[in-house]
């Protein structure tokens, strides 16, 4: 059911990012050889490379797209201690019949005395607004006044997490129920130093701190909301961790932060190691992990929002045949653990969540925590 | 509920292969981007995987095609109707998704048989074993949820009809047997009279058996007792006034006579004919014996009831369909999927049903429509399944998802979506702005649709990045348009900005059909405003119409609508005017064309004209463009003055 295509990267060093274009139709990669790559799909279906330029003195470690909206726009973030932001023009003829596309950069973000290690282009609602943070824990917000000068960026804040950050992620909901939010993770590895996820409310300036989380954190990415009254935040540790942000009532006097009540939804130590990514689909019904395993697992809620995983991938994209191979193994039928193992890839995923459907939302394992709140 | 352990087992060495997953992208459900580094030095990959479109062979999206007509219809069926006149209408639907499921089969069933597709042989029987099952599970869900009334003595005759659905096979071989020179000796003759006797079809029987009978004189009476057996069987009538237990008398009544028969061992002489007589009175011995013409444990189930307990309830059959799968399968084998949800389908137990279905299909339709037909007809609340609608939606919604990602069937997910009331439109709204904007025509199908559903942030989101696109390919009319339509003032002004520089570069206006005809459009923003008149100038003057040419244009600067920048161009502009025969500017507005080249020479900085003079057809006697601009300026003055002097002349 499922097709694995491996595309030669010639990348001369790791690859640390991939990113979809808006309508998965454009793809880029970034590597420590200081390069950003930027690929095309064909009519058939075949990645071709457009542009491979070098955009960094040292490791790119994330490359991002802004919304089609603000046009071809790429950002990146490196070693070198800035980020930068790259808008694609329209080449010469002699580049279009190599079939090349040129890529300028329109700035330099160097406000950062560190690596920056990650970079995030703000939900298309809030204009064009970028958001690094780096190993000193300094998270910046840049905006763009005039959407069509990519040259001109203004530092709008500038917040000291006091930990060295590693991931950021904003909320993609555009309601106006509650203000923008931006979850920042640290891979700080020292739990000493408590909570090591912290949520901005962006316009209110203020934030909060997930205690329950106080392993490094190498990832963190906000579900899309679809219209719910709370947050969705899957965020990758030393294992898998989905959140439910619950926002509480509050009072109609008080002007302070938004409490929320802290639920986990899900935790899985599957990989068994470090994780690296999260990743959310379009509709949030799926989330993809990638651990120190060398594995990407794929993780699926049935409609009682009970999450399991619904397939594993190995690193080079081939699914992992588990205890399959005993041709019987299928027969024996829900309640034992041959269902998943011997169906994938020979069975679509979603459909093996399914034995999880007569489970009560009880079993859930669930535990709410309040947090503490304090202003910057 | 027990809790089931699903996890799955990976027997991945992390030893044998030194690949560290870097990074992960998940695009949408079905495509997921890895990258993986292999150690220094070692070439890294980026590895794609996504959901294998065979799955949308053609014959599929005919079904899915298909399918989407009768769902949209049922989703029609009135809420408010009684439910008396709503269940003709669910039976009649369910109907239809059967006959578009046998519809698909036998095309894959062509397909199959052509043997160039060998190579695919494989991909298609796997095909084709999902389809067969799709009919055979709708056609039995439907005939026990929707058809079925809760009446005794019809189960089995719906039970029955099933039956002979799917083993229609016995047809193909009585026509083959009676066409043989000498049928009653063909080698498949018992089969086929004791196929039909199984299936409850008598008058077939009896019709085949006549011909042993002609053969064997000698044996006429005994072949004429059997007949009469087989013709008196009485069968279940719902549209007759006969009341159930009338039935039953007469039933019981027959199989006395029946059994009767069997201890005159009035058969004894023919071996097939007692084999029969036994079946009749429901010998579960003589019935397993033909194992091989019932071929499955339903059907086994099916005759047994037929002959044993014809007016069985439907709350009795999972007694009888599980004693049936023990009695007939093999105690070392093992049971099917298919048996497991069979069985689940004769207890009633829906969530079973499609539960099972679920792990065992690889695709979301079967229990798409079938959780959504079961919702409308209201079964699923009556089953005490109080998140009934929740199930519906999500599995629609799974459904609907997966057809999205296809390029040429994401049309039909959008109606699933709309029938989906509490994240259907959410789905959609993600979805729909993630289609890929290929061609202008694409572009407006999606906007057409997000308009049909007033989702105007789409719309306007859509209609700027096709904007973005245009402007990027240099096609300027075509960008203007989409940012006039996502009514984006910033960008309209840009576009706008470039139109006049391309003028001042060339000369010529493009894409004059789009600005001639901007109407109230233009007032989007200032810029295009000023580019819809002073194109609205040059059509004056190129209509000859000088006069009113003349006055436009000055109203341009005095209402400063036209930038600060352009006014040197407008000045230009007015040259050739100045310079005709007769008089068109008055004193008076030559008088204000005096002040705008003052209120021009007295800003710091004086404009450079930045195009060619030569424009509306205007030579001048001297190479205005190669005189340096305070001259420039003076021969502006002289010209202007020229002519007031030339008005007060004549006033």
């Amino acid at each position: 059911m499922f097709v694995a295509r491996s595309i030669a990267a010639d990348h001369k060093d790791l690859i640390h990012d991939v990113s979809y274009d808006f309508h998965g139709r454009r793809m880029a990669t970034c590597s420590s050889d200081q390069s950003v790559k930027v690929w095309d799909k064909s009519e058939s279906g075949e990645w071709h490379c457009t542009a491979s330029w070098k955009t960094h003195s040292g490791s790119v470690w994330r490359v991002t797209w802004a919304h089609p909206e603000f046009g071809q726009v790429l950002a990146s973030c490196s070693f070198d201690r800035t980020a930068a932001v790259w808008e694609e023009i329209v080449g010469e003829s002699n580049d279009k019949q190599r079939g090349q596309s040129h890529w300028i950069k329109r700035t330099t973000l160097v406000d950062s005395r560190t690596s920056v290690t990650d970079v995030k282009f703000a939900p298309k609602h809030m204009g064009l607004m970028l958001t690094t943070c780096s190993a000193d824990g300094v998270v910046r917000v840049y905006e763009a006044p005039d959407v069509m000068n990519l040259s001109q960026w203004s530092l709008q804040h500038e917040i000291s997490c006091k930990l060295n950050c590693s991931c950021i992620s904003w909320n993609p909901s555009s309601s106006r129920a509650h203000p923008p939010m931006i979850a920042v993770g640290s891979d700080d590895s020292n739990v000493m130093y408590g909570g090591k996820v912290q949520i901005y409310e962006y316009n209110e300036n203020t934030r909060s701190t997930l205690m329950t989380v106080t392993d490094a954190v190498h990832d963190i990415a906000f579900s899309p909301n679809l219209g719910r009254s709370f947050h969705v935040l899957a965020i990758a540790t030393k294992d898998v961790r989905i959140f439910k942000l619950v926002p509480l009532r509050k009072e109609s006097s008080s002007t302070g932060p938004t409490k929320f009540e802290v639920q986990i939804v899900a935790q899985f130590d599957n990989h068994n190691s470090q994780v690296w990514r999260v990743s959310w689909n379009i509709t949030s019904t799926l989330l993809a992990s990638s651990g120190d395993d060398g594995c990407v697992r794929l993780w699926k809620a049935n409609y009682m929002d009970n999450w399991k995983c619904t397939g594993i991938l190995k690193g080079d994209g081939s699914p992992v045949n588990g205890s399959s191979g005993q041709p019987g193994a299928m027969n024996t039928m829900v309640g034992s653990t041959a269902a998943p193992s011997a169906g994938w890839p020979d069975a679509d995923p979603p459909s093996l969540v399914y034995i999880q459907y007569y489970t009560h939302p009880s079993t859930v394992h669930q535990h709410s925590v309040y947090i503490q709140y304090y202003t910057i | 509920m027990e809790e089931v352990d699903v996890e799955p087992t990976t027997t991945y060495s992390h030893d044998s292969n030194h690949v560290k997953v870097q990074s992960i992208l998940l695009y949408n459900p079905l495509s997921l981007c890895v990258s993986s580094g292999g150690s220094a030095g070692g070439c890294p990959f980026v590895h794609e995987v996504r959901k294998d479109e065979d799955i949308y062979s053609p014959i599929l999206r005919k079904l899915f095609n298909e399918s989407h007509h009768i769902f949209v219809g049922l989703q029609r069926i009135r809420e408010d109707l009684p439910s008396k006149n709503k269940k003709p209408q669910f039976v009649s639907i369910s109907k239809n998704y059967r006959s578009v499921i046998r519809a698909c089969m036998e095309e894959l069933q062509q397909v199959a048989g052509i043997p160039s597709l060998s190579t695919l042989k494989g991909f298609i029987s796997m095909m084709s074993h999902l389809s067969l099952w799709c009919k055979q599970n709708f056609n039995i869900f439907c005939t026990l949820f929707v058809v079925c009334d809760p009446l005794a003595g019809s189960l089995v005759l719906h039970l029955l009809d099933w039956v002979r659905l799917h083993k229609a096979d016995v047809d193909e071989k009585a026509r083959e047997v009676l066409a043989s020179e000498s049928p009653a000796e063909h080698q498949a003759y018992w089969d086929v009279v004791i196929s039909y006797v199984l299936q409850g079809r008598m008058d077939e029987a009896r019709q085949v058996l006549v011909k042993q009978a002609a053969l064997q004189p000698a044996a006429r009476v005994m072949f004429k007792l059997l007949d009469n057996l087989l013709m008196k069987m009485p069968i279940f009538n719902p549209g007759e006034t006969q009341t159930l237990t009338e039935f039953d008398v007469k039933w019981r009544h027959w199989r006395e006579e029946v059994d009767h028969c069997l201890q005159d061992q009035s058969f004894a002489s023919n071996r097939h004919l007692e084999d029969i007589c036994k079946i009749l009175v429901g010998d579960e011995d003589v019935l397993l014996e033909y194992k091989e013409l019932l071929s499955t444990w339903y059907h086994f189930l099916v005759t047994r009831l037929l002959f044993s307990h014809p007016t069985v309830k439907p709350t009795e059959l999972h007694y009888y369909a599980q004693s049936s799968m023990h009695m007939f399968l093999d105690t070392r084998s093992v049971p099917e999927p298919l048996d497991s949800i069979l069985l689940a389908a004769f207890e009633f137990d829906i969530h079973q049903v499609i539960k099972d279905c679920s792990i065992a299909l690889n695709n979301w339709w079967f229990v798409g429509h079938l959780t959504d037909l079961l919702d409308h007809c209201k079964l699923l609340q009556s089953h005490n399944l109080h998140f009934g609608s929740n199930l519906r939606e999500f599995l629609l919604l799974e459904y609907a998802s997966g057809l999205f990602t296809h390029h040429s069937l994401w049309q039909l997910a959008v109606d699933y979506f709309d029938h989906c009331p509490e994240f259907g439109r959410v789905y959609l709204e993600l979805q729909i702005e993630r289609v890929p904007l290929d061609t202008e025509r694409k572009a407006l199908k999606v906007i057409r649709i997000c308009e049909q559903r007033q989702m105007t942030e789409q719309v306007r989101s859509i209609c700027k990045i096709m904007a973005k696109k245009a402007l990027r390919n240099n096609r300027l009319g075509s960008a203007l348009s989409w940012s006039i339509r996502a009514k984006d003032a910033a960008f309209a002004t840009l576009i706008s900005e470039r139109f006049l520089q391309d003028y001042c570069a060339k000369g010529t206006f493009s894409d004059l059909d789009l600005i001639d005809n901007l109407g109230p459009a233009m007032l989007l923003s200032d810029r295009l405003t000023f580019l819809g008149k002073y194109r609205e100038f040059h059509r004056l003057y190129g209509e000859k119409r000088f006069s009113d040419a003349a006055k436009l244009l000055l109203s341009l600067m005095t209402a400063k609508i036209a930038p600060h920048s352009f006014w040197m161009t407008l000045l230009t502009d007015a040259l050739p005017l100045l310079e005709q025969k007769e008089v068109i500017f008055s004193a008076d507005q030559t008088h204000e064309l005096m002040f705008c080249l003052e209120e021009l020479t007295s800003g710091k900085s004086v404009p450079t004209p930045d195009r060619p003079m030569q424009v509306l057809g205007y030579t001048p006697p001297y190479p205005l463009s190669n005189v340096c601009f305070p001259f420039n300026l003076l021969i502006h003055c002289f010209i202007i003055c020229s002519n007031l002097y030339s008005c007060l002349a004549r006033g």
